[in-house]
C-alpha cells in the first residue's frame, strides 16, 4: 500500500476535476462525491499507516518514484513521494480532519447554490496539501504549495460577488506571493549550493555547505513559511481570510494549510542544523507572532477573527518550537496535530453558532447560547479547555512541552523565548475564555430575528469527533513519548537538556497564569454584562482592535513607496523609452512631410532638380580634380 | 583648328537643349531638347577623342546614338499614349506622381 500512496493525491484531484467539469448535472450528488474522495484518501492513508507501524522505525521512510519530471543537463528532478513518519502524520491529519469537514460542509453549505463548486475546491485543496507534504523534492513541494495557495484563494473568495470578500482573497494571494517568491529564491540557492532541489541531494550536501549558504537558504525558507503560515511580518492576510465559508477557515486557515510553514521548517531540519542563526530567527519570528496574535485576539469582537488571531498565535508557538532545533521539532509537530483537532473543532463550532444565528459573527450579539446549542457548547468547550492547556486535555501535553523546551538553553535565549511562551499561555487563556464566555455564557444579547437552534447531525457529529480528539489525543500520543519516538527517524534524537527553571515550577507557573487569564475573563465577560457596542478604550486596545495597525504599516511602508516607484517607472517608460521610440518615428514623419513639396508632380521641376544635381556634382568633380 | 572649339560648341548645344526641356511645355519640343543634349554629349565625346588622340570617345558616341534611337521610339510612343488619353501633349498636365 505504501507504493500506492499516489492515490492519496490522485483521488481527490480526480474528484475535483469531475466536479468542476461535470457542471450542473453533478449538483445532486457532487457533494457526496467530494466526501467520498476525501474519505477514500483517508482509508488509503490509514492502511499505509498501519503498514508503516509494522516496519522497523529505521525503515519507515519509503520513497515512491512516480516519473521523471524535469530532465535537463544540470537540473534533474523526478516526481516522487516520500512517505515517512512526518509526512504520514500530516497525511493522516489532513485526510481525517479534511473528511470530517467535508461531511460538515454538506449540511453547512446546503442552501448555497454553488455547493458543488465548493466541494470541488475542497477536494483540490486536499490533493494539493497531500502533494505538499508527500513531495520528495522542494520543487514538487512547491507545486503543492502553490496548489494550496490557489485553493485558499478560491475558497476565501468563494462568495466573490461580495466585493470585500474578493478583496480579501486578493490580499491573501498577494501576501502569499512574497513568501512564494522567497521559496523560489531558496530553491535557486539550493541549486547553486548543492546542484539539485530534491530532499536527498540537499540534505546529503548540507553538512558540507558553508554556514553562510545554509543561513541564506534557511532565512529564505523562513520567509516562505511566514507567508503561508501567517507569521510576522507576513501575517496580515489571515484575519481577512475569514471571509471564506467557515469550514474553509477550519480546514485551511486553522488546521492544515497555515501549518505548512511549520512543516517546511521541520522538513528542512538538516539545513537549519548548519545555520544556528537562521534557526534563532525562526524562534524569534514565532515568539513575536505568538504575542502579536494573542494581543490582537484579546480585542477582537468578531468571533472568526478572534479565532484567526488565535491560530496565528498558536502557529507562533509551533514556529517557536521549531526554532529551538531538534529539541523542539517533535513538539512543534505535536502541537500542530493537537491544534489541528481543537482549532478545527472550534471553527466548526463557530460555524454552527453562525448557522444558528443568521450568520452573525459579532460576539457582542451572542451570549447564553449554552442552553440553545448544547452540543456546540460542549464540543467548543473541549476545544477551549484544550487550547488553554488544562490537564488532561490535548493542548496541555503539547503546549506545556513547548514552554518547557523554550526554557532550555544558555544565555538570554531561554529567558526571552521561555517567558514569551509562558506569558503567551496566560494571554491565550484570557482571549479564548473571553471568546467562550461572550459566546456561550452571560445574558442573551440576540437581535429580535435571531432564534438560535442546534445544528443538524451532519454538523454536530464531526464536531463531536473533533472534540473527542481535542480531549484525548494529547494524552494518547504523549503517553510514553509515543509521538516523539514516532517522529524520531525524521527529527533525530535530541538530547533533552535541562530547562533553566525546574519543569515543575514551569508547569505550575503556566497553570497559574492560565487560571488567572481565564478567571479575569470570567469576571469581565462571564459574570459582568457585556455592552452591545465596544466601549471606548485605551490606545493599546484600539491598536489591538486594528490588528496593531498592520495594514496601515504595510500601506505606509510598502504600498505607498511601491506605488510611487511604479508610477515613476511608468512615467519614465512613457517619457523616456517610449519618447525616444515615438520621437524617432515622429521625426521621420515630419521630415517626410517637409520634403513632400519637392515631389510636386511637375516633370519640368524634376528636370530642373536633376540639372541642379548634375551641376552640383560636376562642380565638385572639377574642384576635386584640381 | 583648335579641338577645344568642339567642346565650346557642345556646351552651347547642351545649354540650348536643357533650356528647351526646362522652358517648353510641348512634349515634342522638350523631346527635341533632349535630343539636342544627347548630341551635345556626342560632340563632346568626339571632341575629347580628338584631343586625346584615341578612338574610345568615338566608339562611345555610337553607343549613345543607338541608345538615343531606342529612347526616341519609347519616348514618342509614350507621348502618343498620353495624347490619346488626355488630348494634350503638355508635359505639365500629367501630375499623378505628386507627393
Amino acid at each position: 500500500m505504501l507504493d500506492l500512496t499516489w492515490l492519496l493525491v490522485a483521488v481527490p484531484l480526480g474528484s475535483a476535476f469531475v466536479l468542476l467539469l461535470a457542471g450542473k448535472r453533478a449538483n445532486p450528488w457532487g457533494h457526496w462525491l467530494g466526501v467520498t474522495a476525501s474519505g477514500l484518501s483517508f482509508v488509503v492513508a490509514f492502511i499505509a499507516f498501519i503498514q508503516m507501524l509494522g516496519l522497523d522505525s529505521a525503515e519507515r521512510a519509503h520513497e515512491v518514484h512516480l516519473f521523471s519530471w524535469i530532465s535537463t543537463g544540470e537540473l534533474n528532478v523526478d516526481a516522487g513521494l516520500l512517505v515517512d513518519p512526518l509526512s504520514m502524520t500530516f497525511v493522516l491529519l489532513v485526510t481525517f480532519v479534511g473528511t470530517l469537514i467535508h461531511i460538515y460542509s454538506v449540511a453547512y453549505m446546503e442552501h448555497d447554490v454553488d455547493r458543488r463548486r465548493f466541494f470541488a475546491y475542497l477536494n483540490l485543496f486536499i490533493a494539493a496539501m497531500l502533494l505538499l507534504v508527500l513531495a520528495d523534492s522542494y520543487l514538487l513541494m512547491f507545486f503543492g504549495w502553490e496548489g494550496v495557495g490557489l485553493a485558499s484563494y478560491l475558497l476565501i473568495g468563494f462568495w466573490y460577488h461580495r466585493n470585500e470578500y474578493a478583496t480579501a482573497a486578493n490580499k491573501a494571494f498577494f501576501v502569499n506571493r512574497i513568501g512564494d517568491f522567497s521559496f523560489i529564491i531558496a530553491m535557486g540557492l539550493m541549486f547553486a549550493a548543492f546542484g539539485g532541489v530534491d530532499f536527498k541531494t540537499v540534505f546529503d550536501g548540507s553538512p558540507a555547505a558553508s554556514t553562510a549558504q545554509l543561513t541564506a537558504i534557511g532565512l529564505t525558507l523562513l520567509l516562505a513559511a511566514c507567508g503561508k503560515s501567517a507569521q510576522f511580518p507576513l501575517q496580515s492576510w489571515l484575519g481577512d481570510a475569514m471571509a471564506g465559508p467557515t469550514p474553509v477557515s477550519a480546514l485551511i486557515h486553522a488546521a492544515t494549510m497555515v501549518t505548512a510553514g511549520v512543516y517546511l521548517v521541520v522538513r528542512s531540519a538538516p539545513i537549519y542544523a548548519g545555520a544556528p542563526n537562521a534557526l534563532l530567527v525562526v524562534a524569534l519570528v514565532g515568539a513575536v507572532t505568538l504575542i502579536f496574535g494573542a494581543i490582537v485576539g484579546m480585542a477582537k469582537d468578531d468571533l472568526k477573527k478572534a479565532l484567526a488571531a488565535s491560530t496565528m498565535s498558536q502557529i507562533g508557538y509551533m514556529m517557536l518550537a521549531a526554532g529551538l532545533g531538534p529539541v523542539g521539532y517533535a513538539f512543534a509537530i505535536f502541537h500542530l496535530v493537537t491544534h489541528g483537532f481543537f482549532k478545527a473543532g472550534m471553527f466548526l463550532g463557530a460555524g454552527s453558532v453562525m448557522h444558528g444565528m443568521n450568520d452573525q459573527v459579532d460576539m457582542r450579539r451572542f451570549g447564553a447560547l449554552r442552553t440553545a446549542m448544547v452540543v456546540t457548547w460542549a464540543t467548543f468547550g473541549f476545544g477551549w479547555l484544550a487550547i488553554l492547556g488544562v490537564p488532561p486535555f490535548s493542548g496541555f501535553f503539547s503546549k506545556d512541552k513547548i514552554i518547557e523546551a523554550a526554557f532550555i538553553g544558555e544565555g538570554w535565549q531561554p529567558w526571552v523565548l521561555g517567558l514569551t511562551a509562558l506569558i503567551g499561555a496566560g494571554l491565550t487563556a484570557f482571549y479564548m475564555s473571553r471568546l467562550f464566555f461572550m459566546t456561550f455564557h452571560g445574558k442573551a444579547r440576540w437581535t429580535d430575528e435571531q432564534h438560535p437552534h442546534e445544528s443538524p447531525k451532519l454538523m454536530t457529529v464531526p464536531m463531536i469527533i473533533l472534540a473527542i480528539g481535542s480531549a484525548f489525543l494529547g494524552l494518547i500520543l504523549a503517553t510514553g513519548d509515543r509521538f516523539v519516538n514516532w517522529l524520531a527517524p525524521v527529527t533525530g534524537h535530541a538530547e533533552h537538556g535541562e530547562p533553566v527553571l525546574p519543569a515543575a515550577v514551569l508547569m505550575t507557573a503556566t497553570l497559574v497564569l492560565v487560571a488567572l487569564g481565564a478567571g479575569y475573563a470570567w469576571l469581565k465577560y462571564g459574570r459582568a454584562d457585556v455592552p452591545l457596542t465596544a466601549p471606548a478604550a485605551t490606545l493599546a486596545t484600539i491598536a489591538a482592535r486594528n490588528d496593531l495597525f498592520q495594514d496601515s504599516v504595510n500601506r505606509a511602508v510598502l504600498e505607498r513607496p511601491g506605488t510611487h516607484l511604479t508610477r515613476t517607472l511608468v512615467y519614465a517608460d512613457a517619457a523616456i523609452v517610449d519618447g525616444a521610440v515615438n520621437g524617432t518615428g515622429a521625426g521621420a514623419a515630419k521630415t517626410g512631410e517637409a520634403l513632400k513639396v519637392v515631389q510636386g508632380g511637375k516633370v519640368r521641376a524634376y528636370a530642373l532638380i536633376m540639372l541642379a544635381g548634375v551641376l552640383f556634382a560636376a562642380f565638385f568633380a572639377v574642384l576635386g580634380g584640381k | 583648328m583648335n579641338p577645344v572649339a568642339f567642346i565650346y560648341l557642345a556646351v552651347v548645344l547642351f545649354s540650348i537643349g536643357s533650356a528647351a526641356v526646362l522652358l517648353r511645355r510641348n512634349a515634342i519640343v522638350a523631346f527635341m531638347g533632349v535630343e539636342l543634349m544627347l548630341n551635345a554629349a556626342n560632340l563632346a565625346f568626339v571632341g575629347f577623342s580628338r584631343i586625346q588622340g584615341t578612338v574610345d570617345g568615338q566608339v562611345l558616341a555610337f553607343f549613345v546614338m543607338i541608345v538615343a534611337a531606342a529612347e526616341v521610339v519609347v519616348g514618342l510612343a509614350i507621348v502618343v499614349a498620353i495624347f490619346r488619353a488626355r488630348e494634350s501633349i503638355s508635359i505639365d498636365d500629367p501630375s499623378e506622381l505628386k507627393g
